[in-house]
């Protein structure tokens, strides 16, 4: 069970957070646009990499706000936590 | 006569003390500080239970919490019954109650000993070669299989004891307090870390307290007295807390562990009342020391299972610890010398060692010259080749190992014995170091996987770290101590260290025999009973991996999983095939360590604290008004109230009667609230519901669907505009908090230019539904200054009044078809609320209705529940509510999904009525429903969702999903059920008042 640093709150127990997936897909801003593939590829596409990871979580049973993890999936260890709309950390 | 096996008074036995205790239904002693184990052993029984597959006899193998074969239940017939419990770990107490448990009808007379003679035929694999055939006969397998297989009993009765669970947060945990446990917690804390220091055993020190030899000191002390004098030093630091008899079950990342640990299965049952029995901690630190110990490995010999074989090192400690002898003439055989430190300590007890036979040719070791000057023989080079005594080691045959240790040579040798300790080396403790995600490396010299490398924020110590003998613990654990806490110098810097142990080992993993193999049982697996034949076979079949030859084998597959003899199935493998040990990896060892009982896991959440569940503030009416209640999400919800012995369906049917002729009443407070309120908030529901919002006047209210992005259904509800920018969003009961949590996932991360504040009032409002004909009349003796006309107050609207002072919101919308008004007050006066709605209804008859009339009335109108109606493959055009999707809304969630490829398909599953041939006869829901019963395979096109018999109606209506629905108005489907066929006919799902007038009745 992790220990995540909530990036409004510091470091709480895995058990108060919930895991959301890939992090930065945007949702298109003009949906009618695109094509089935097109409109596939955000909607249904995501990747499961051993490895680096980009994530989204949200601090559920805390300030309820969602923010990105970095997360190495081959030994689980959190490399980074940023807030939504940050870039996410180069190294 | 009966043996006296106490050989010399132990300090860790209280001989003062004298414990009766039964087993298998015969009375025995034993003394305060004995194990189960030790207890049987001083009273010369060694045969303790029987084989899995074989049904052989079996005997107690160990001291510890690795024994393969002392299974036994505890506390027959009783609700504390517990199976599989390990003889080696039970303290006994006064009045504890133990049997034999894989034997059937007794321990010494076995029916399926039987097995053991059918053994040719019984190979590898013979499970799913035979049973798997016919597949239907498994049931007939199975009833014989488990009558004479029986792995314990498990009890009927609820479980009478109280467990807990407890947060432990420290600097520094400690597992194992043995002499590197003890060092490395003695010097975490008096540097003033938090540190922890569990053990499994009741008592400190490991296998160094027991070791009283001049073979092995520490500042010119025997290394157990030393140790001694450490422990009870650190019984004095403060910030070191020591827990004993506390196991750690399992180690997962980031430094959480789970450890049970036991507070009163030592005590006598009546010390107990009231007493916590066992405890999980769930301890989180920040680093930890893993000081596990290694364990000793037996060797594999043709027959070396029967009882009276045993570890040389629990023989050891049986004699050291419990000052009990396993026999009167010992011999031991040995690749190592282990052997010769047990031997030691029998001869110091005047115990007769009769042999050894050690497997290495040349051995210069001065344990081995002290055993002979002793005069016991020492066959070097040597093996045994076979065993004899069924319930009980008599005798042993030996012969001398060829060169290569492949073979063996010359003439046999019979020796006579009762008790054979063996020792194939020792295997470091890393099943915890694996669990939390470390790798392993082989090391070659002695064959042994050891910990690849240290973290951070974890370090191996001692044995489990591959160190085996006192100096090289002393000086490995005082270097990577000092680099893993930071400190420069410890007490221990000039200690002097004698070890007079030789690492000379000759490893041979399957040690020959005369006969040939298949003639043989060199057991890997006691208590699976698998063979290094079975092994082989599995090999020869073909299996390499050996994630795959343990499970057909079942090697490691028992409740002890494989401890001992994993090693050597590897080792076997690897000979076999040709494969290097340390590329062939090992099997996974995973949590718990040892088994944990179910009431450790699950603490207090037992009974009513099983789950919490949620009330709404007019549940205690609903209880005095002999409310049935059905679960929804965590709610309990009014489902029916039966009067006079009513069954449920002659309830619902007066319910929905009285609902529609009269008046009837439902307490809505459970739907799920959400106040929205900003400049955003009526541009944030165009993007969140399909129809459109912009232009809904304050004080109406809107029927609104929410899609998922894939375009299917998800929630349902409506909303009322309380202002400009104010709304009041209802939500399913269920799907509450997932809507709550979507929007504000929206709302943060892809739209959060939106000015919108949402906050869940679910709780802090209740409803309650008045409905019927009737219902006007009511509200109007509620509320005598509100206008009720259909001018002011119409279909779909809302206001803000009051019942005297308190804030009312009533809503005219309708669930059911019928008039209908919905009163939300703050949640604390609900029930008077609810109360005068009775009162001012009686007169009229109002009826309470639960959950199920709601369901039927809403039914009736062909309104759907998302959850029921809808799985997560419906999109609104499916459901036949083309009319609430916006064609004119640029976007919102879901809207492109709606005219992918697959969505806009004419043959998908779209929601119709179904109306039975027979009006009397009721559909099942979940019934298939299909075309042709005669072309097979049939055809399913779909499925029944929603099926009541309608008062109103007096006919039997039903909701279902059928592919091409919508065209087939009209057409006959059948329905066929375990003993009949059922002819439907496809209806609209509107089955009443289609035109709405009884809204504005
Ligand atoms: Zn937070």
């Amino acid at each position: 069970m992790f220990v995540i640093n909530c990036p409004y709150c510091g470091e709480r127990e895995q058990s108060e957070f919930k895991a959301g997936g890939e992090a930065h897909i945007v949702r298109p801003k003009q949906p009618t646009e695109l094509s089935d593939d097109q409109w596939a590829e955000y909607l249904f596409m995501r990747k499961n990499i051993k490895g680096i990871q980009y994530e989204r979580w949200n601090h559920a049973h805390g300030c309820r706000k969602w923010f990105n993890m970095v997360r190495d999936t081959s030994n689980d260890k959190i490399k980074a936590v940023y807030k939504m709309g940050e870039e996410p950390p180069t190294e | 006569m009966k043996k006296n096996l106490r050989v010399k008074s132990s300090k860790f036995i209280d001989e003062t003390y004298r414990i009766g205790f039964k087993f298998n239904g015969i009375k025995y002693y034993g003394f305060k500080g004995d194990t189960l184990a030790s207890a049987l052993i001083a009273n010369d029984i060694h045969l303790v239970g029987r084989s899995f597959k074989y049904h052989r006899p079996r005997g107690i193998m160990t001291a510890g919490s690795e024994e393969p074969n002392a299974i036994i239940q505890l506390h027959n017939n009783s609700s504390r019954t517990e199976p599989n419990v390990r003889a080696t770990e039970v303290e006994i107490y006064e009045g504890l109650e133990a049997s034999s448990q894989n034997c059937w009808p007794s321990v010494n007379f076995d029916i399926g000993g039987i097995n053991n003679f059918l053994s040719p035929i019984l190979p590898a694999g013979f499970y799913y070669k035979t049973f798997m055939w016919p597949a239907n006969f498994w049931e007939k397998y199975e009833y014989f299989i488990r009558k004479s297989a029986g792995l314990g009993k498990s009890p009927t009765e609820p479980d009478p004891d109280i467990y807990e669970h407890r947060y432990i947060h420290c600097d520094v945990l400690v597992i194992g307090a043995g002499i590197s446990g003890i060092i490395a917690a003695k010097i975490s804390a008096k540097k003033g870390f938090k540190t922890l220091l569990v053990d499994e055993n009741p008592y400190l020190g490991g296998s160094t307290i027991i070791q009283n030899s001049e073979f092995f000191k520490l500042n010119n002390q025997t290394s157990g007295s030393w140790l001694e004098k450490e422990i009870n030093e650190i019984k004095k630091i403060d910030n070191l807390e020591i827990k004993t008899r506390t196991s750690v079950a399992a180690y997962h990342g980031y430094n959480f562990l789970l450890a049970r640990e036991n507070l009163t299965d030592h005590l006598p049952i009546e010390n107990r009342k009231n007493k916590t029995r066992q405890r999980l901690l769930k301890i989180r630190a920040k680093k930890v020391i893993t000081a596990t110990g290694a364990i000793e490995r037996p060797l594999i010999f043709n027959n070396n299972d029967r009882p009276g074989i045993l570890l040389s090192s629990a023989i050891k400690k049986y004699a050291d610890l419990y000052g009990v002898s396993c026999g009167e003439k010992n011999i031991f055989l040995t690749n190592n010398d282990s052997a010769y430190e047990a031997a030691i300590s029998l001869i110091q007890k005047g115990i007769n060692v009769a042999a050894i036979v050690d497997n290495r040719e040349q051995v210069d070791s001065k344990l081995l010259y002290e055993v002979e000057k002793n005069n016991t023989k020492v066959f070097k080079g040597f093996t045994v080749t076979d065993t004899f005594g069924y319930k009980r080691i008599n005798k042993i045959q030996i012969m001398q190992l060829s060169k290569d240790g492949q073979k063996v040579v010359g003439s046999k040798i019979n020796l006579s014995c009762d008790c054979l300790g063996i020792s194939g080396g020792w295997t470091p403790a890393i099943h915890l170091y694996t669990q939390s995600g470390g790798k392993l490396k082989f090391r070659e010299e002695d064959q042994v996987f050891i910990p690849k490398n240290q973290s951070l924020d974890h370090l191996s110590v001692g044995s489990c770290n591959g160190d085996m003998t006192l100096n090289e613990i002393m000086t490995n654990l005082l270097k990577d101590l000092k680099l893993f806490l930071d400190i420069n110098d410890t007490d221990y810097e000039n200690i002097e260290v004698l070890s007079c142990f030789n690492q000379s080992k000759r490893n041979i993993w399957l040690l020959p025999s005369d006969k040939n193999l298949g003639k043989t049982k060199p057991f890997v697996d006691y208590q699976n009973d698998a063979t290094a034949k079975d092994i082989k076979l599995a090999l020869r079949e073909g299996f390499r991996s050996i994630e795959h030859v343990k499970r057909y084998t079942t090697t490691g597959m028992g409740t002890d999983q494989g401890k001992l003899g994993n090693m050597h199935a590897l080792g076997i493998i690897s000979e076999t095939a040709g494969a290097k040990m340390g590329e062939l990896g090992t099997t996974t060892f995973r949590p718990p360590y040892t088994p944990l009982t179910f009431g450790t896991i699950v603490g207090r959440n037992v009974g009513e604290f099983f789950d919490t569940f949620r009330k709404t503030p007019m549940h205690d009416w609903h209880v005095k008004n002999k409310a049935k209640f059905e679960n929804v999400g965590q709610w309990k919800r009014a489902w029916y109230y039966p009067k006079n012995n009513e069954s449920m369906h002659q309830t619902v049917q007066r319910e929905s009667k009285a609902a529609r002729d009269s008046a009837g009443i439902l307490d809505a407070s459970t739907l799920g609230k959400i106040d929205i309120q900003g400049t955003d908030a009526s541009e944030f529901l165009n993007r969140v519901y399909t129809n459109a919002w912009s232009k809904l006047a304050i004080g109406k209210c809107r029927y609104g669907l929410m899609l998922n992005e894939d375009g299917m259904v998800y929630d349902d509800g409506v909303t009322t505009r309380l202002g400009e920018n104010h709304y009041i969003m209802t939500t399913t009961t269920g799907g509450a908090a997932t809507v709550m949590g979507k929007l504000e996932d929206y709302l943060q991360t892809e739209w959060p230019e939106l000015d919108v504040y949402l906050t869940s009032v679910t709780d802090q409002f209740a409803t309650a539904s008045v409905c019927g004909p009737n219902s006007k009349k009511i509200i109007s003796k509620i509320f005598p200054n509100l206008d009720l006309s259909d001018g002011n107050f119409p279909h779909m609207s809302f206001k803000n009044t009051k019942i005297g002072n308190i804030s009312c919101r009533v809503m005219r919308i309708s669930f059911t078809g019928e008039l209908s008004f919905e009163i939300n007050v703050q949640a604390n006066y609900a029930k008077s609320m609810w109360e005068k709605c009775i009162e001012a209804g009686k007169e009229f008859n109002i009826t309470p209705y639960g959950t199920e009339t709601m369901h039927l009335l809403r039914a009736e109108k062909g309104f759907i529940i998302v959850g029921q109606d809808t799985d997560a493959t419906m999109t609104p055009i499916d459901l036949q509510m083309d009319w609430i999707v916006s064609k004119k809304k640029y976007d919102f969630i879901g809207k492109r999904s709606l005219y992918r490829s697959d969505t806009i398909r004419e043959d998908r599953k779209q929601l119709v009525g179904l109306l039975t041939e027979n009006p009397k006869e009721v559909l099942e829901e979940g019934a298939q429903i299909v075309t042709d019963i005669k072309k097979l395979p049939i055809e399913m096109i779909g499925h029944v969702t929603s099926s009541y018999y309608s008062p109103n109606l007096d006919k039997s209506i039903a909701l279902g999903v059928v592919k091409g629905g919508k065209n087939l108005i009209g057409k006959k489907l059948i329905i066929p059920m375990e003993n009949k066929n059922i002819n439907v006919t496809v209806a609209d799902p509107v089955f009443l008042d289609k035109e709405n007038k009884r809204l504005n009745a």
